[in-house]
């Protein structure tokens, strides 16, 4: 019989440990794969006819009665017999649960945008007798965060909903069983002193963590499941891992809840039992494909302004996958493929958020299957392993898109972003808001010049960058003091060790139009047009100048030195719990909607247009080609300034990527390792489907920078006539798919 | 030493092998009927230093490891050669993999060049010479004395045939091609291109006349039922 090779992990909870004595690592193909099984195929074909229910309704139902909470709804099913892993968030798939404790309006606003009715009890007494995150907040704010988020120079703050990108090490349940966790808790609540805030503060959460636990236990009972003991099995194993996740989505609504990583984890058990002739192929590659299926349910109730910054419905549940341990030796084993198989035997599905911790020192084997997948489905975010690994070591996981940290040891402050293209605003404003015409930032001496000066405007944006670090900090602090006290994360927390690391997560909007508009105002001749209130409204630009996305220094430099110079400013502030700063280049559809609050921008942006998502340059202004704008990108600094991540969308037809699919494999697998060796962070990668194309060709706005390839030419598809269009649609998709 | 530049298209994988960046020379002396890239025709101001196209190129270099490189394109690049040997000189010091993408209407030292190059990937107009003046405006005889120079080496080549509706879309010209490409050494790929008229937009925007105006894009599977053809015969 094979066991388990012994460890520390025996004696305290190292996680980690288990994973690297009992790893085993897989270098071939994805040949052993096992298709869908009967039953899944039974409970997903249920599960496809709600989703489609739901489309059509935008929500499939709301329970009106309970609010959110580890124990407070029945157990649910799908299909109980078809059903091998159990669980859902309220007793019925898809049904949405009232988390009031962010806060109430933003529930209520939700109820209403749907025709729903909350329970007039619940509606009457839980402001009477609780508070939620929002209404402390809003009792701390100052004039200033008021002021800031109310012209969208800081937006998206976490204040009036769970803050989330915690990710709960869920695989300590299934290690070692909830009755061995508290007994931890209880051991570390009797050795804190009772002091002043922090450690009575601890005291409390570390009180809260243990009662938590205890309803996870309770809230698998409902499903006839006794966790307290470790998993015992394959199955165990996946189940226990799940319901500390299900318990933390039951108890938290926050805007990103990511699963971790889980692949070798999970891949010890199956190993082990495979080895003993406990489980097979098939059976396992079930358990997995449930378990997705549990994932790709998981709702939470949003008003439609949310899903207008963050559209689609997303629920950001990361599942890292592959990586190298700190010896740098792959960490990707057969269960790191079974996950990515999970959308060919369901289908491509955005949730999970699969994302690859890609090294060079990944098998081929594994790269091409990844990058197939890509191909194939579009649904795969790559991120530099061999950047994160020397900071956060080699058992962290990403939450949201780009943060790492490292599970069970780190958590974050999510803080969303600032508006960089409006604070450039600001500076040659005097500190008037563009669009509102109120003043935000005082101090911000006046331009007058006929012409900007770029060291003058550069002056001024490093004062209003000063100053809007200050009201930045200022409202992080106040958001999560009062997250801690209104909407503590206590499942989640439980699942984390007592004494964690705190990040404080900025982030910035804008950066490419920012980087752009210097360099309009260094290397060529920049009129403000000014209004009669003395506003810059338009600008007229004489002459050319670099522009990033173009593998161009003397722009790609500006880029850098201003997240520095945030950075910099952001970092010399006290924080919350000694949190660490990190800072964020990163948008995923927000983009849009900080562009349409900001006025027209020095690099010809026009007023209320969208910006460029995260890291990306502009659209239409990288013009010598994807690998000039992939280095550009790459250029940015992780490691000492952007910490918490740099995101880069790239888009790609399969036909540019190679004429034959094994080619176009190995091509992606080249930009990959070409662009992580550059020394980049992140990298979404679409691959465009036929279906994508002929949105293209419809809604061209949509498209600007796409790009069609056929030998020794290329063209802007949205320069093509409609007829041109369709040929290159039959044209791209004849040959290679 | 200047050269001229007309642009530079970091990402290509349908010009050579691998992931390419391609460089696009300017000026071409033959005016092609079916020209995509109109734009080059003229031999405009030299606007790279040798040393800053190879800096350029090299920043990519990371991207080349499976089996790319760069491709030098155009207009016709080998009107520029001299310029081209000292930006391959130091580029195959730096073991990038170099393929030139031309019609073989050179001028200069083609056989220093060649020392540097990995592939050619060949353009035949046509293969019989009154075609091959009335589609080009040029004579053939240059272009034959290109593939002598070529087969004194050991360079790689890639043929490339455009195929055009009524003009070349028929067995006989298929076999007449077979025949005419026994006398050119180390082919290694030959590729059939349907005509497309993806490039009558520029003809437009630079006042130029189209020929091809009234001349239909190649079927596609036509052209690939020709090939298919080409490879039994």
């Amino acid at each position: 019989m094979k066991e388990f090779i012994k460890g520390n992990y025996e004696e305290e909870i190292d996680v980690r440990d288990f994973i690297m004595k009992n790893i085993t690592r897989y270098e071939g193909d994805e040949s052993f794969l096992a298709p869908i099984s009967e039953k899944t195929k039974k409970v997903w074909s249920k599960c496809e006819k709600l989703l489609k229910e739901e489309l059509k309704k935008s929500v499939l139902d709301i329970d009106t009665t309970h609010v959110s909470g580890i124990t407070n709804f029945d157990a649910g099913y799908i299909d109980k017999e078809m059903e091998v892993i159990v669980g859902l968030q309220t007793d019925a798939p898809l049904k949405r649960m009232m988390n009031p404790f962010g806060g109430l309006r933003m529930v209520k606003n939700s109820l209403k945008a749907y025709n729903y009715q909350m329970d007039p009890t619940i509606e009457k007494y839980f402001p009477m007798f609780t508070k939620s995150h929002n209404d402390g907040v809003y009792d701390a704010y100052n004039d200033e965060i008021k002021l800031a988020k109310h012209v969208g120079l800081i937006t998206g703050l976490p204040d009036a909903y769970g803050r989330g990108r915690i990710i709960g090490d869920y695989r300590r349940v299934a290690l070692y069983g909830i009755d061995f966790l508290i007994q931890e808790k209880e051991k570390d609540f009797k050795k804190i002193k009772v002091e002043l805030d922090d450690s009575i503060r601890l005291r409390e959460e570390v009180s809260m963590q243990i009662k938590a636990l205890k309803k996870i236990k309770e809230m698998a009972l409902s499903y006839g499941l006794d966790i307290s003991k470790p998993a015992k099995n394959s199955f165990e194993a996946v189940q226990w891992l799940y319901f500390g996740y299900l318990a933390a989505v039951k108890e938290n609504n926050g805007a990103a809840m990511s699963l971790g990583r889980v692949d070798a984890f999970l891949d010890i058990y199956f190993e082990r039992d495979l080895a003993n002739g406990k489980i097979t192929e098939a059976e396992i590659q079930e358990l997995i494909d449930q378990f997705v299926i549990k994932l790709r349910l998981v709702r939470h109730l949003r008003t439609p302004e949310y899903d207008e910054l963050f559209s689609g419905d997303p629920t950001w549940v990361t599942c890292s996958l592959g990586g190298c341990d700190k010896k740098g030796r792959s960490m990707v084993t057969k269960t790191t493929f079974r996950i990515l198989h999970t959308l060919t035997n369901l289908d491509p599905a955005p949730e999970p958020n699969m994302t690859v911790l890609w090294s060079l020192n990944l098998s081929e084997n594994f790269k091409k299957y990844a990058a197939k997948m890509s191909i194939k489905t579009d649904a795969i975010q790559y991120e530099n392993d061999d950047i994160m690994r020397p900071i956060y070591g080699d058992d962290y996981a990403i939450a949201c898109c780009v943060s790492a940290m490292e599970i069970g040891k780190n958590m974050q402050f999510f803080g969303a972003r600032c508006n960089l293209a409006k604070a450039l605003l600001y500076s040659i404003n005097e500190g008037y808001d563009e669009m509102e015409y109120v003043k935000v930032l005082n101090g911000i001496p006046k331009i007058e010049s006929k012409y900007l000066d770029y060291e003058t405007v550069k002056k001024n944006f490093y004062k209003v960058i000063e100053k809007t670090a200050k009201i930045y900090v200022d409202a992080m602090n106040i958001i999560h003091y009062m997250h801690d006290k209104y909407a503590y994360e206590a499942s989640q927390m439980a699942l984390h060790d007592t004494y964690v690391k705190r990040l404080m997560a900025y982030g910035v909007a804008g950066l490419s139009v920012v980087a752009d508009s210097l360099s309009a105002i260094k290397y060529a001749k920049v009129k403000p047009l000014r209004d009669e209130h003395a506003i810059a409204k338009d600008f007229v630009v004489e002459g050319d100048y670099p522009k990033y996305g173009n593998d161009d220094d003397r722009v790609d430099n500006i880029a850098k030195d201003v997240l520095k110079k945030l950075y910099h400013e952001l970092s010399k502030h006290a924080t919350y719990r000694d949190s660490f700063p990190t800072l964020s280049v990163l948008t995923i559809t927000s983009n849009v909607v900080y562009g349409h609050k900001t006025g027209t921008t020095p690099d010809g942006r026009l007023a209320g247009t969208p910006f460029a998502p995260g890291a990306n340059p502009m659209h239409g202004r990288d013009t010598s080609g994807a690998l000039a704008s992939l280095n550009s990108v790459a250029k940015l600094d992780y490691a000492n300034c952007c910490r918490d991540g740099i995101s880069n969308t790239f888009s790609i037809v399969p036909t540019t990527l190679g004429k034959t699919l094994p080619e176009q494999i190995n091509n992606l697998c080249g930009i990959l390792d070409g662009y992580f060796e550059n020394g980049a962070h992140h990298l979404n990668v679409n691959v465009l489907t036929r279906e994508l194309l002929i949105d293209a060709k419809n809604n061209p706005e949509k498209y600007p920078l796409l790009t069609i390839r056929v030998s020794g030419y290329s063209v802007r598809f949205n320069r093509l006539t409609p007829e041109q269009q369709d040929e290159v649609i039959n044209r791209t998709f004849h040959e290679a798919m | 030493m200047n050269g001229s530049v007309a642009s530079i298209e970091t990402l290509t994988s349908v010009d050579g092998p691998g992931i390419r960046t391609i460089v696009f020379m300017s000026g071409c002396h033959k005016r092609c009927m079916y020209c995509h890239n109109p734009e080059m025709f003229k031999m405009t101001k030299p606007n790279y230093k040798d040393k800053d196209l190879v800096e350029k190129i090299l920043r990519y270099k990371n991207y080349f490891k499976r089996g790319g490189g760069v491709t030098f394109s155009g207009g016709e690049p080998l009107l520029q050669t001299d310029f081209l040997i000292k930006v391959c000189k130091k580029l195959k010091e730096e073991n990038i993999h170099i393929a030139i993408d031309t019609a073989g209407d050179y001028i200069g030292d083609l056989q220093e060049l060649l020392k540097y190059v990995d592939l050619v990937i060949l353009d035949i107009k046509d293969t019989r010479p009154k075609e091959y003046e009335y589609l080009t405006k040029s004579k053939m005889k240059k272009f034959n004395a290109f593939v002598k120079k070529l087969n004194k080496t050991k360079v790689d080549v890639f043929i490339r045939q455009v195929i055009i509706p009524d003009f070349n879309d028929n067995i006989s010209y298929i076999k007449s091609l077979r025949e005419y490409l026994k006398q050119i050494n180390n082919i290694k790929d030959v590729a059939f291109l349907p005509y497309h008229k993806l490039g009558s937009e520029k003809y437009l925007e630079l006042g130029l006349f189209n020929p091809m105006l009234n001349v239909k894009e190649m079927d596609k599977d036509k052209c690939d039922k020709l090939y298919q053809a080409f490879l039994n015969l």
